[in-house]
């Protein structure tokens, strides 16, 4: 019922204003229609002052509403992240100044310059100094801008520090894993055909010698303040992004072509709990690239913790290999060697893996 | 006195009927199947006309979810059944509309709606020619756009949906149907479309050059074509070398989708399905090959907007252009460029840095010429007496737009900056400022300033200071604020943010805009009203040359025929912008040249 109300509203509405605007036709041709071109003219000459002066105000008002909600209003999170504020706010001042000056300069042209039948018009077509200064003066600025980007376009897709810690990144329809290397820092092989996604989310190939100690997490990745990170991302089906917004970076993870990205995370979740006062914060993950009907709810989360905090942490990690094969975890063979079950348990644990390892085997050196 | 001139021109050549065809047209070939510019320009024009509108209805809605993400329109389940289940929108309708939206707005509205329109209708009447070099073609450009219509229209009905990925359809998600509903049949048809799309614009692209540089009247040369020619021409030159590109990637895509083929795919495991055997591709060849012809795209979709409102401004300032040859040189340099920059929009892909670098500057170099054409339009309003016509407002409200946006895309060029905004609100609130907004403001204002030519009649024009305000403090209400919610890294394409401690903060904020934009898409269907009531019961249009304007699609009479010029095709002795020159209002080109005249 509302709903045809608030359309016959509307027609209302547009009906009034054809009439009107109808009616003004008529009411120009009564009054001489140069005489009401005039005066039309006058309206918009003035509207376009108006527009100046309250676009202007807008944009300030706008700005104080919303600043406070943008990340300029916290510190960037890493030291990439403190560069690229720094360059914003340098590109922010130099086109603010650019906005403004050319704002000012169209509507005011608009209103000053509006129809007079004193004026006499400056036939003015070209002038060789004036062109030769305006596009000289955008390409030195510029150039500045590309010197100042490209250092740190260099900086940010350059080789991590060699004491940075390593995350494999996966993303997939709609999460994201993340995989440590354990006690020998060196990822297993992996090949997505023996992605199970039950226990080998990534398709880690188990008789991998570097395999075993592999860590699977999902959605909650944890990092160390101060320490360089370098994730290395990938996906599993379609293309995603990590979106790392605090940190301000991204990059995009395509099935079967690793990408990388590094950065120095300065702030532990906590502190910057505090900074933010808000009890909520997180360093969220994002999806920032279009992969399914699920793409807005694929979050994840960087908890950035101390050295001695992720030590405990990843002391409590199971290997996936022993989550895969419970029967190989040392730990729930005592408890079986108690009950008294041991043969059982090993011949078990004997033949499972044993049977797949052949085919992985032959599947990764096809790959290599 | 403003057409005694131009009716005195016109008679000087005489009647003798030379060059003009006598048709016996049936309402076929006249309204149908049409071989005539000026009504393949219209059909063009109101086909896009119809996209905008279902299109701009698209993003309404989507725009709903956005505002009133917990809210329920049972009235909205009652007309689209599934899609809004219980009332609520549902993520496989949300990005059915942005996708479709998108797609629509680009191909159909800014790119066959604008120089489709455009390009038809003043190529042959600028260049004083009776037609384009090929009609036949260029009938079939238009028929193979309206083809491309109805297969994109008739994928929103079929069961699994329209496609759903983003305009840009990048695979391996519009290459696997298992990742996505939208992806199954509603793909195929996307990608039929999109090359029957292709053709058209092949068809249009190629007869708009070969019009331009053969059919010229006497004395029109190069460099005294109109500035909206100008950019017609490059306008097509960048769509016939780009649109193939984009037709060749389509193929690959459709080889990967229905006949086994790796171009794209490569080590895929789907939720549900398993381990795909597709090894060796590469998802980022699509998006090399997509962006050669998008970003041409922008390209094609602005400059027939800069073109219009070069020469609307012109006279409407009743002063020249200024710089004629440094806006011929920046369009040039723009449209060379236009080729050069397309990995911009892949700085995140994991793009070798150097190959990055090289892109950074190239990017940039694209603002040196933008910079000297904002200068060159303030300078023409400069010391100008300026007639506020519907059409010049939204000459100015571009001009404004363009360096608005502009200036957002030295941050996005800038790969350093891009690696934060990249995918954000941002890059929506860049886009759609200059190249959404701005080209459809470019396209009003052709329309209000070339509606007395196309129909004998004026549109009203408080309907048009109406439209003209409402739209500019709208588009800057709508997309002002969305930088913000850029700043703050929170992604586009997103069908909902109550789940994101990042982004949340931003509720009241998404419903004003869609308030806002809801508000906006009323006051296009007031200009639709116009439009239309005009067509039929406008203002009858008594004088030759209502703009007082130099260029020779006003000299032809009221309602020209098909042919044209009744007489002979007049003379051009002067470049189009003498306006004030020597203290005369303005000198038609087919004025010639007096003995005591300055040089411009």
């Amino acid at each position: 019922m509302s709903l045809y109300l608030s359309i016959a509203i509307i027609a209302l509405i547009f009906v009034v204003i054809f009439q009107i605007a109808k009616a003004s036709e008529y009411v120009s041709i009564l009054k001489g229609e140069e005489n009401s071109r005039k005066q039309n003219n006058k309206i918009n000459g003035f509207l376009m002052f108006a527009f100046l002066v309250l676009g202007f105000i807008g944009v300030y008002v706008c700005n104080e509403y919303l600043f406070d909600k943008t990340l300029l209003a916290q510190p960037a999170a890493s030291v990439q992240g403190e560069k690229l504020d720094q360059m914003l706010w340098i590109t922010l001042a130099i086109t603010g100044a650019v906005f403004i000056a050319t704002q000012f300069l169209l509507f005011w042209f608009a209103y000053k310059y509006q129809e007079d039948e004193n004026r006499k018009v400056f036939f003015f077509a070209h002038s060789t100094k004036l062109e030769l200064i305006w596009t000289a003066i955008p390409a030195i600025t510029l150039t500045v801008l590309v010197v100042f980007g490209l250092r740190n376009w260099f900086f940010f897709t350059g080789d991590a520090p060699k004491n940075a810690m390593v995350v494999e990144v996966t993303g997939k329809q709609f999460g994201w894993i993340f995989r440590y290397s354990g006690k020998d820092a060196v990822f297993g092989k992996k090949y997505y055909k023996n992605i199970d996604p039950a226990t080998n989310s990534v398709g880690i190939i188990w008789d991998d010698k570097y395999a075993q100690d592999d860590i699977l997490t999902e959605q909650t990745m944890y990092v160390v303040k101060g320490q360089p990170v370098k994730l290395i991302i990938g996906s599993r089906d379609v293309i995603h992004d990590v979106g790392l917004s605090h940190f301000r970076l991204k990059m995009d993870a395509v099935p079967g072509i690793p990408t990388t990205m590094w950065f120095t995370p300065l702030y532990t979740t906590k502190e910057m709990r505090e900074k933010t006062g808000n009890p909520n914060f997180a360093y969220e993950i994002s999806c920032d690239q279009m992969c399914g009907n699920g793409h807005y709810s694929m979050k994840g989360i960087v908890e950035v913790v101390e050295q001695d905090e992720y030590d405990l942490w990843m002391a409590k990690q199971k290997a996936q290999y022993l989550v895969a094969f419970p029967e190989k975890d040392p730990e729930a063979a005592k408890a079986a060697d108690a009950e008294g079950k041991v043969n059982a348990a090993a011949t078990e644990a004997a033949k499972a893996p044993g049977a797949k390892k052949d085919s992985t085997a032959k599947k990764a050196t096809a790959k290599m | 006195m403003s057409h005694e001139a131009a009716l005195h021109t016109h008679e000087s050549h005489g009647h003798d009927d030379h060059g003009h065809h006598e048709h016996h047209d049936t309402f076929l070939t006249k309204y149908v199947f049409s071989q005539d510019h000026k009504m393949i320009a219209k059909q063009f024009l109101i086909t896009g006309m119809v996209w905008a509108v279902l299109g701009g209805l698209m993003s309404v809605l989507f725009r709903l979810q956005l505002g009133y993400p917990d809210a329920s329109f049972p009235w909205l389940e009652s007309i689209l059944g599934k899609w809004v289940k219980g009332g609520q929108i549902t993520p496989e309708a949300y990005y059915a509309l942005v996708t479709t939206h998108g797609t629509v707005l680009v191909f159909f509205v800014l790119t066959a709606g604008l120089s489709g329109t455009f390009a038809n209708f003043l190529i042959p009447l600028q260049i004083g020619a009776r037609d384009m070099a090929s009609p036949f073609m260029n009938m079939l450009s238009y028929w193979f756009f309206f083809t491309a219509s109805i297969v994109m229209l008739s994928s929103m009905f079929v069961e699994t949906g329209p496609f759903s990925g983003g305009w840009t359809a990048y695979p391996p998600l519009s290459a696997l149907g298992d990742a996505s509903p939208g992806s199954k049949s509603g793909m195929d048809l996307w990608i039929i479309s999109m090359a029957l799309f292709v053709v058209s614009s092949l068809l249009g692209g190629l007869n708009y050059i070969a019009t331009i540089l053969n059919m010229r009247t006497k004395g029109m040369s190069m460099t005294r074509l109109p500035l909206t020619i100008w950019a017609l021409f490059f306008t097509a030159v960048l769509g016939v070398l780009s649109f193939p590109v984009l037709l060749s990637g389509l193929i690959l895509l459709i080889f990967d989708r229905n006949f086994g083929t790796s171009f794209y795919l490569s080590d895929i495991f789907v939720n549900g399905v398993g381990a795909l055997s597709n090894e060796g591709g590469s998802a980022i060849l699509y998006q090399h090959l997509f962006w050669f012809l998008g970003h041409p795209e922008v390209y094609i979709i602005l400059l027939p907007a800069m073109g219009m409102v070069s020469e609307i401004m012109s006279v409407n300032s009743r002063k020249p252009i200024f710089g004629y040859m440094a806006m011929l040189g920046s369009l040039f340099s723009i449209a060379v460029l236009a080729f050069l920059v397309w990995a911009h929009h892949m700085f995140v892909t994991g793009l070798n840095p150097f190959l990055g670098s090289v892109f950074v500057l190239l990017t940039l170099l694209i603002a040196v010429p933008s910079a000297i054409k904002v200068f060159n339009w303030l300078t023409t309003l400069w010391r100008g007496n300026i007639r506020f016509t519907p059409g010049m407002l939204f000459s100015i409200g571009f001009v404004s737009l363009f360096i608005s946006g502009g200036l957002t895309g030295i941050w996005l060029g800038n790969a350093a900056l891009d690696i934060h905004l990249h995918d954000t609100y941002f890059v929506v609130a860049h886009f759609h400022i200059v190249m959404g907004v701005a080209s459809m403001f470019g396209m009003f204002a052709g329309v209000y300033h070339w509606f007395p030519k196309m129909y004998g009649r004026y549109l009203n024009n408080s309907l048009g200071y109406i439209h003209f305000w409402v739209t500019m403090a709208g588009a800057y209400l709508i997309f002002w604020p969305m930088h913000y919610e850029g700043l703050a890294g929170m992604p586009r394409r997103y069908f909902d943010f109550s789940i994101w401690e990042s982004f949340k903060q931003f509720a009241e904020l998404n419903k004003f805009i869609t308030i806002v934009s809801m508000i906006v898409f009323a006051t296009q269907i007031l200009f639709l009203i116009n439009f239309f009531y005009s067509v039929f019961k406008g203002r009858k249009v008594t004088t030759l040359n209502p703009w007082e304007s130099n260029t020779l699609e006003w000299t032809t009479p009221i309602n020209p025929g098909h042919g044209n010029w009744p007489g002979e095709i007049p003379e051009v002795h002067r470049w189009p912008y003498d306006y004030g020159k020597d203290g005369v209002d303005y000198i038609p080109q087919t004025t010639p040249v007096g003995e005591n005249e300055s040089s411009h």
